[in-house]
């Protein structure tokens, strides 16, 4: 019986079908559950690798011993990833190796809205792309096969509506694949000028062989129309779009292999349709491939780079839209609901306190970017994983006052180790606070080589962020609790005020935490409250302010007192 | 068949991945196409989160527009209000009153705005309200919510036999929770 399973779940089965050993991946949104399925599979080796870098190399090790390997990753997480991206084109692999990357159009948990189908073109690798679940599961298993006949890593990319939509899987069994013996082969290998260049037109020659398999492979495929007034080439959830908007009515060229194309192909179809249109998210990706092939055809002039397609989108310019049935009076203002902190987070006290003391606070990536968030406030910058510490060495060396790096532990061990090298190195007056949750929160809880624990929550090494810190040079290394507003500011103030660099380590686990003991929730004594609102400050979502008076939300106070140590009139009571 | 929609509405941490869950395994069993879609990460927290469930003969689109929603299972009211537009012409929702202030209105930026359950009703919208909070809490968790819910919308979907919609409930139930939540669905489904 067919099974209704997430797109990464289909993904995890196909990797665990097709005998894969090893995957090793960084978590990132929405290609986390891939490596979080597959590690509940005894027969592969999984693991969270501290950064894509590292996984991908980690993954390519494990194919040059001769097992099959995966590694998993978001759309920026492949701009990490990239430098042993382009040259494992180069080496091939021994058994196989398949990466996924996972895009984010609409920026449902991203920074930016990258595409990365540029880089098959520009690594000049495969990347096949599933448009549901099914799929998924298929074209992983297919991805081995490919990279095993062609000696090339293999990308499969997904795209959150893949990702994290659910359709019905029908499921296989495993196959295992004996080893592939490792063989020391130096000029395959090892990729200095002398062996890359003659890697290099196996890589071109490769390519083209790719192109001949994907004119005849049946991962890309017609779906016949009645009507050739339009053709249409898509792939991915694009094509669901178009098919549920459209229907069988015209003829749609569906894409399952997106690099190298099926030139061929393309051209007989655009010859049997009167108008050429490319169905695509983000760049225009087919669209400028056709048109390199002299084919009239349009794409992004009808609907644009920006977000998400949907069935309405397509009907708007190529069918009947539906229209809205519903509307409230215009005099009716719906207010936001913007993600904010938990309450109870770790993070509020110290952002508090951050904005309290007007630093400017470079930031970073994670859950804590929150902290940008009114009433708060309290972030200057967000740019990528590891910057906060990087920019703040630059900052500082310009002139910049008054400033701290804002990183979380799991950020902090994916690259924010080789900024804070550099403050050390070259000698910053810089202040940079990890906030060691003790776990990578935005993901969903995955561990870290901090946390102490592996992909499966058994014992593992754990990296001592003291320690770390003292053996890179660092005099000035202190632990703050964030529920201790005092402490936070006392420290903040000596740190800022100090003549070196230094490192503040916010510590508290995730308040989300199973193991995470809570304190009863707070109360407001009404008699007490003189509704003045300085406990709203802390922006925390347990609290409000009801007829002139604070009010404790007790589904959701965890009792961490912080609203507490704003109160001059001792207001709230209960908790510890 | 005509693809069905259902949109599940409501703020993060309320419990809507399990209504969706269960949704999926009950369509499923019952030997439709189905796809399930939800949106993971930063959204999570705290924020408007919907949830899209589909089924049919052969479903495409994992998404659900404008305009083309059957139900909107909505577990608190400004969320209802929320999404009010993709609602079809004939759509129903079926809703919790529990109303949680978000920050803009904590912060006081922004009201919770007046009468907003009157504000649905007036756009002509097909209404069933109910304090499923007070019956969640009744059947021995304010969590049960969303089994509140699905058994107020177990009602408008005659075709599907009660014992379906049981064994979806202990499919996908943890078992030392199954009776408090079989009591919250009957409370929803018989209020």
């Amino acid at each position: 019986m067919k099974k209704l399973m997430q797109g990464n779940t289909a993904a995890a089965r196909g990797l665990y079908e097709a005998g894969c050993c090893l995957a090793s991946s960084y978590p990132g949104t929405p290609s986390t559950e891939i490596t979080e399925e597959l590690a509940k599979y005894n027969d592969v080796y999984s693991e969270w690798a501290p950064n894509e870098k590292v996984a991908m190399e980690t993954a390519f090790g494990a194919s040059l011993a001769g097992r099959r390997s995966f590694c998993g990753m978001k759309h920026v997480g492949l701009n990490v990833a990239a430098d042993p991206l382009f040259t494992v084109s180069y080496t091939g692999i021994n058994a196989g190796m398949v990466i996924c990357v996972a895009d984010d159009a609409g920026m449902h948990s991203s920074q930016n809205e990258q595409d990365s189908r540029h880089y098959a073109r520009a690594a000049k690798l495969p990347m096949l792309e599933p448009s549901d679940s099914q799929e998924a599961l298929d074209f992983f298993k297919k991805a081995y096969e490919i990279s095993e006949s062609f000696d090339a890593p293999v990308i499969v990319k997904m795209c959150t509506r893949i990702a994290h939509s659910q359709s019905l899987v029908e499921t296989g069994t495993r196959t295992e694949i004996p080893e592939r013996p490792y063989e020391k082969n130096i000029a395959k290998y090892v990729m200095m000028p002398g062996n890359a260049i003659k890697r290099h037109p196996f890589v071109e020659e490769r390519i083209k062989r790719l192109q001949d398999f994907a004119e005849t492979s049946d991962i890309n495929r017609t779906d016949s129309g009645n009507d050739s007034s339009i053709g249409i080439i898509t792939s991915s959830t694009s094509y669901q779009y178009v098919k549920e908007a459209l229907g069988d009515k015209y003829p749609v060229l569906k894409l399952g292999m997106i690099w190298p194309m099926p030139d061929r192909m393309i051209k007989n179809f655009a010859g049997s349709v009167e108008r050429l249109v490319i169905v695509e998210e983000l760049d225009g990706f087919i669209e400028e491939h056709c048109k390199s092939l002299g084919l009239e055809c349009e794409g992004k002039s009808l609907f644009g780079c920006l977000g998400e397609l949907s069935q309405n989108v397509i009907a708007e310019k190529l069918g009947s839209p539906k229209t809205s049935a519903r509307k409230l009076d215009s005099s009716v203002k719906i207010p936001p609901r913007p993600p904010v902190m938990c309450a109870g987070c770790p993070h509020r006290g110290l952002f508090f306190t951050l904005n309290q003391l007007k630093c400017t606070v470079l930031g970073d990536i994670g859950c804590y970017t929150l902290g940008a968030v009114a009433p708060l406030s309290a972030m200057d910058m967000t740019l990528c994983m590891g910057a906060s510490v990087s920019a703040l060495h630059g900052f500082s060396k310009a002139g910049g006052k008054n400033a701290v790096a804002v990183i979380g532990d799991s950020t902090f061990m994916h690259s924010g180790m080789t900024g804070l090298a550099n403050i050390a190195y070259n000698q910053s007056k810089s202040t940079v606070i990890i906030l060691d949750n003790s776990i990578t929160g935005m993901t969903g809880h995955q561990q870290n080589p901090t946390t102490g624990l592996n992909i499966k929550g058994d014992p593992a090494g754990k990296i001592d962020l003291e320690s770390l810190c003292r053996a890179m040079g660092f005099n000035r290394v202190r632990v703050v609790d964030p529920y201790n507003l005092k402490e936070c500011e006392e420290a903040l103030r000596e740190e800022l005020a100090a003549d070196e660099s230094s490192v503040i380590i916010s510590r508290r686990p995730c308040a989300l935490l199973k193991h995470v003991k809570h304190n009863p929730p707070l109360k407001v004594d009404p008699d007490k409250c003189v509704g003045c609102k300085s406990c709203m400050k802390i922006g925390c979502p347990a609290l409000s302010m009801k007829d002139g008076k604070a009010h404790v939300d007790e589904t959701l106070c965890v009792g961490c007192g912080v609203c507490e140590q704003r109160c001059k009139f001792g207001a709230f009571k209960g908790g510890k | 068949m005509k693809t069905k929609n259902i949109m599940i509405v409501g703020v993060g941490g309320q419990g809507s991945v399990l209504a969706s869950k269960l949704l999926g395994h009950l369509l499923t069993s019952q030997g439709y196409d189905v796809k399930v879609s939800e949106v993971h990460g930063m959204s999570q927290r705290g924020g408007s989160v919907v949830t899209y469930v589909r089924y049919g003969d052969k479903v495409y689109s994992p998404v659900i527009d404008k305009g083309e929603a059957d139900f909107i299972v909505s577990f608190e009211l400004l969320e209802a209000a929320r999404w009010i537009e993709y609602l079809s012409p004939e759509g129903q929702i079926v809703m919790s009153t529990q109303q949680i202030d978000p920050m803009p209105v904590l912060t006081g930026a922004m009201n919770y705005p007046d009468n907003l359950l009157n504000e649905i009703q007036k756009s002509g919208a097909k209404v069933d309200a109910l304090d499923c909070l007070k019956l969640a809490e009744q059947a021995g968790s304010s969590k049960a919510v969303n089994l509140v819910l699905l058994g107020r919308l177990s009602h408008y979907f005659t075709d599907i036999p009660s014992e379906a919609w049981q064994e979806a409930i202990t499919s996908c139930v943890p078992e030392k929770f199954l009776e408090l939540n079989r009591k919250a669905f009957d409370l929803g489904k018989n209020a």
